[in-house]
């Protein structure tokens, strides 16, 4: 990198907040999808919002793509440095600036902790819903960016439901306020557009949250079934007596083994094995269990735990919450996915899933959020044998399309990023590509937040429709329209 | 501009043969005239008539049935009304996934209906739901007592198609309720006021209807003394769908607390708030109290003006002694119907001067503690007041996604802030 840029860049945020040696910068090439690597020019590491801008200006006048990082636990390459780019890290900005009590609402930076909210306001019996199984690791503007769900987002909405305002540095430098500690602000939900854009839109330097009451009571059921087939037949019927659980949580037997290897939560050893959580007043908790473990009975269950305390809950969750992380019990690599089907189409997108193991000869574990479709299928391989690696890739985007064909999603929870742009266009047409990349036009003409990622081509902004206006690559003679 | 038969004859074929008639004095919006009402049968149609309207500079108002045309500021321009009313189908129940997909012009009242059919509803309480269209909830971010539970029509759209000004259909969500695919466009296009593109679908997740219901009411003898009832129930772990005051001038403040739950929970949770307040004098009144929102809009005489304030949870009480100062001052007449998440909705009547005078007054302190006041619907001779109140430093991104997305303002011109 030009040693003028990098001595401004010293400038701004002192040695200690700047990585350049290509030893440290290795700590930055790739987030939790370790199998796309990209070194950066340098990792900043700025202390307050106006650094922040200061860095961006730079980058903006300079025409430097830069991509924001949190805590690098997102598992779609999010935070994937770009070629001749440099990584933002928000880590030192991890303050929790206000904490609301009569108003429910929490501001902090963007590099504080998820699970460091709840923590900070459980005294008051406040928690802080959105819970990914990172929670204790990943960032909130990690969680911005992606929208993060997690096992209790059925029933209290994702990051974006509980994201009220934003303090945004755009990709020219200037700051903007979207949303506010008040609902409903004047003017376009750009909060709501901001959430979930992966980076692309800018970097939010202070976020307000909303924060949630504890229940008076939270309970825990744990059904066995014989196969996924009935556990989702059950889930169906909960469902349809009109229940909305906090959770329903569905893992099939090669997950079971694992997670049973890894953090022996003593699950029994069953075909579908279902995680059902209700919470809410005592009485009305107390009635609809009594409901939910007569439809599992129904549905073929043949044993039912109730866990009622804190602790035999924490030891219910302790193995689906390890999941991802135990596959490397029974297997040495592994992928995760994260497609998402209307949860009816369950029984036959398993059994699809089921033929392409057996036609690959790769076993594919599956974690699944019941209740809201998302499921995670977990493909496993050896990189170690030759063509495994890339036949594991191929199974897992055969999953997605399995997925799109059920009239789902290619992603619920874990983002585009660079993993699943390619499947963009199988999800969307050019038209509703081209009105979301107008939206990014907006908010950064020069294409430098997070450039390349999410979307499958990049659209030079103001091409069309509307009179032309030149791209401003065009204007400084740096690119040409042919 | 005027419209020349040879452009008459395009947007007639584009639209259907039956589909455009000459406007009348019911299609007038805020007070200006349009020449011609579309009325096309389906999405395609409507994209094109759109996309000719776009070429030809005329400026597009789009309507559902009307119910809240008046709402913004008067057009620039109204040239065209692009009804949604044709496209009026209930695509898809998907009730064992808890999504529906519906076009724009259906009403709200006949979705819940269909939904109810299959124990489901869309957890929105519209006003007028026997003729507001999803299209024009979505595009007013229509918001009523639900919303303390729920959240806002935000939170439960999940998918949208749009036609944009130049002609194109473009959907973004999905048909699943959790999905991150791409930018979240639903969301734009919600409280967008059709200045963007029309919204002729949208997909929305669903909820299953109690296993029963019961309202309690209950009073306090000023507004400090409700407030800190509302708030220690708020605090409280008491599960409640909706949490209202009702207050007008010189008169004791009501409140009414909505639980929905199955009998057992009903009566553990009454048993609860009686305990948490020390109630004696609770009444459990008829679910009518829950039209109070509704309610303000009526009589509807030409001196009342109704607008939506938004201000923090614990700053309702504040917020009301400082308009009673402040309309009292103005000898105007109030009346309040406000949600425990701080979205309040006030009547003003009487003189237009000091109506104008009081809004601004109100407007200015509700800014300054970075609330917001929006005029909904505003007596004929304060057509200059604006609608819509400081937004922000974001108006030129704002503006931006504007130009972008509707280069020649040919939607809604004139009707949103900053000149949108």
């Amino acid at each position: 990198m030009d040693a003028r840029i990098l001595h401004e860049f010293r400038a701004i945020v002192g040695s200690h907040g700047l990585i350049s040696s290509p030893e440290e910068l290795h700590t930055y090439e790739c987030d939790g999808l370790t199998n796309f690597r990209v070194m950066p020019l340098a990792v900043l590491l700025p202390a307050d919002r106006p650094q922040v801008q200061a860095i961006v200006h730079i980058c903006h006048r300079e025409r430097i793509p830069f991509v924001a990082r949190g805590s690098g636990t997102g598992l779609s390459g999010g935070a994937l440095p770009v070629e001749n780019g440099i990584v933002i890290s928000l880590a030192r900005m991890n303050r929790i600036l206000e904490v609301d009590f009569p108003n429910a609402r929490v501001v902090v930076e963007p590099g504080v902790i998820n699970l460091d909210v709840t923590g900070r306001v459980q005294p008051q019996e406040y928690f802080y819903a959105p819970d990914p199984s990172s929670q204790s690791i990943c960032s909130i503007g990690g969680n911005v960016a992606e929208n993060s769900g997690g096992a209790h987002c059925l029933k209290y909405g994702f990051t974006t439901t509980h994201v009220l305002g934003l303090e945004v540095v755009l990709p020219d430098g200037s700051l903007v306020h979207l949303g506010g500690k008040s609902l409903d602000a004047p003017g376009y939900d750009l909060a709501g557009v901001f959430v979930g854009s992966e980076g692309t839109l800018g970097i939010a330097t202070k976020v307000i949250l909303r924060i949630v009451k504890r229940p008076e009571c939270i309970r825990t059921l744990l059904a066995a079934f014989p196969s996924t087939n009935e556990a989702g037949a059950a889930v169906s019927d909960i469902i349809a007596a009109g229940m909305l659980p906090a959770a329903i949580e569905m893992m099939d037997n090669l997950a079971i083994q694992a997670a049973e290897a890894a953090v022996h939560p003593n699950y029994p050893n069953c075909g579908g094995l279902l995680l059902v959580e209700l919470d809410g007043p005592v009485a009305e908790v107390e009635f609809l269990m009594r409901r939910v473990d007569e439809l599992c009975r129904k549905n073929g269950a043949w044993e039912i735990r109730l866990a009622q305390t804190e602790h035999e809950r924490a030891l219910v969750w302790k193995g689906r919450k390890a999941a991802f992380a135990a596959m490397g019990r029974i297997s040495p690599d592994y992928i995760v996915q994260d497609g998402v089907i209307p949860r009816t189409a369950l029984p036959q997108v398993m059994d699809e899933i089921v033929r392409l193991s057996q036609e690959t000869g790769l076993r594919v574990a599956n974690v699944f959020h019941a209740g809201d479709g998302n499921l995670h299928p977990l493909v496993l391989y050896d990189r170690h044998i030759a063509g495994q690696e890339q036949a594991a890739e191929s199974l897992s985007y055969r999953i997605l399309e399995l997925c799109l064909a059920a009239g789902g999603s290619i992603t619920g929870e874990h983002g585009v990023g660079e993993e699943k742009k390619r499947m963009m266009s199988k999800m969307f047409s050019e038209p509703d590509l081209d009105t979301m990349q107008r939206v990014r036009c907006a908010f950064d003409p020069l294409q430098l937040s997070n450039p390349t990622k999410v979307f499958p081509t990049p659209r030079l902004c103001g091409e069309k429709p509307g009179e032309y206006v030149p791209h401003p690559l065009e204007s400084a003679g740096i690119a040409e329209r042919f | 501009m005027l419209m020349t038969s040879s452009i008459e004859e395009k947007l007639r074929s584009a639209a259907g043969a039956h589909n455009l008639r000459a406007a009348t004095a019911g299609d007038m919006v805020s007070g200006v005239l349009p020449q011609f009402v579309a009325e096309p049968d389906n999405e395609q149609q409507l994209a094109a008539v759109l996309s000719l309207a776009n070429e030809a500079g005329i400026a597009v108002i789009p309507r559902g049935s009307g119910t809240k045309l008046d709402w913004g500021n008067p057009p620039k321009k109204a040239e065209m009304i692009l009804s949604t009313a044709r496209l009026n189908r209930i695509l898809e129940h998907a009730w064992a996934d808890l999504t529906v997909t519906v076009e724009a012009g259906c009403t709200l009242r006949t979705l819940q209906e269909t939904l109810a059919r299959h124990g489901q509803r869309l957890a929105f309480d519209g006003l007028w739901p026997e003729r507001a269209t999803i299209g024009g909830v979505l595009s007013t971010n229509d918001s009523g007592a639900f919303r303390l539970r729920f959240g806002a029509l935000r939170d439960l759209i999940i998918g949208v198609t749009l036609a944009l000004a130049e002609g194109t259909l473009a959907s973004s969500g999905g048909k699943v309720v959790k999905n991150v695919a791409g930018y979240d466009l639903p969301k734009l296009a919600t409280g967008a006021l059709g200045t963007l593109g029309v919204i002729t679908r949208a997909v929305f997740r669903l909820h299953p209807l109690p296993w029963g219901a019961r309202t309690i009411s209950f009073t306090a003898d000023n507004l400090r003394a409700m407030q800190a009832h509302i708030l220690s129930i708020q605090d409280s772990k008491l599960a409640h769908t909706a949490l209202q005051i009702r207050c007008a001038a010189g008169d004791r403040p009501d409140a009414d607390i909505l639980f929905e739950a199955t009998e057992a929970g009903l009566n553990a949770q009454e048993s609860q708030l009686r305990e948490l307040l020390g109630f004696t004098n609770a009444e459990q009144p008829t679910e009518q109290v829950w039209n109070a929102r509704q309610d303000l809009w009526s009589p509807q005489i030409e001196n009342a003006l109704i607008a939506k304030l938004s201000v923090l949870p614990a700053k309702i009480a504040r917020t009301m002694e400082l308009l009673e100062v402040i309309v009292n001052a103005q000898q105007l007449h109030w009346q309040i119907v406000a949600q425990a998440t701080g979205i309040t909705t006030v009547r003003l009547e009487g003189e237009l001067a000091r109506i104008s005078v009081a809004v601004e007054q109100l407007r200015a302190e509700v800014e300054g503690s970075g609330g917001s006041l929006v005029v909904l619907r505003r007596p004929k001779g304060l057509a200059s007041l604006d609608a819509w109140g400081n937004v922000g430093d974001a108006v030129g991104l704002m503006q931006a996604v504007k130009r972008q997305l509707d280069p020649k303002a040919t939607l809604n011109p004139g009707r949103f802030f900053g000149g949108i």
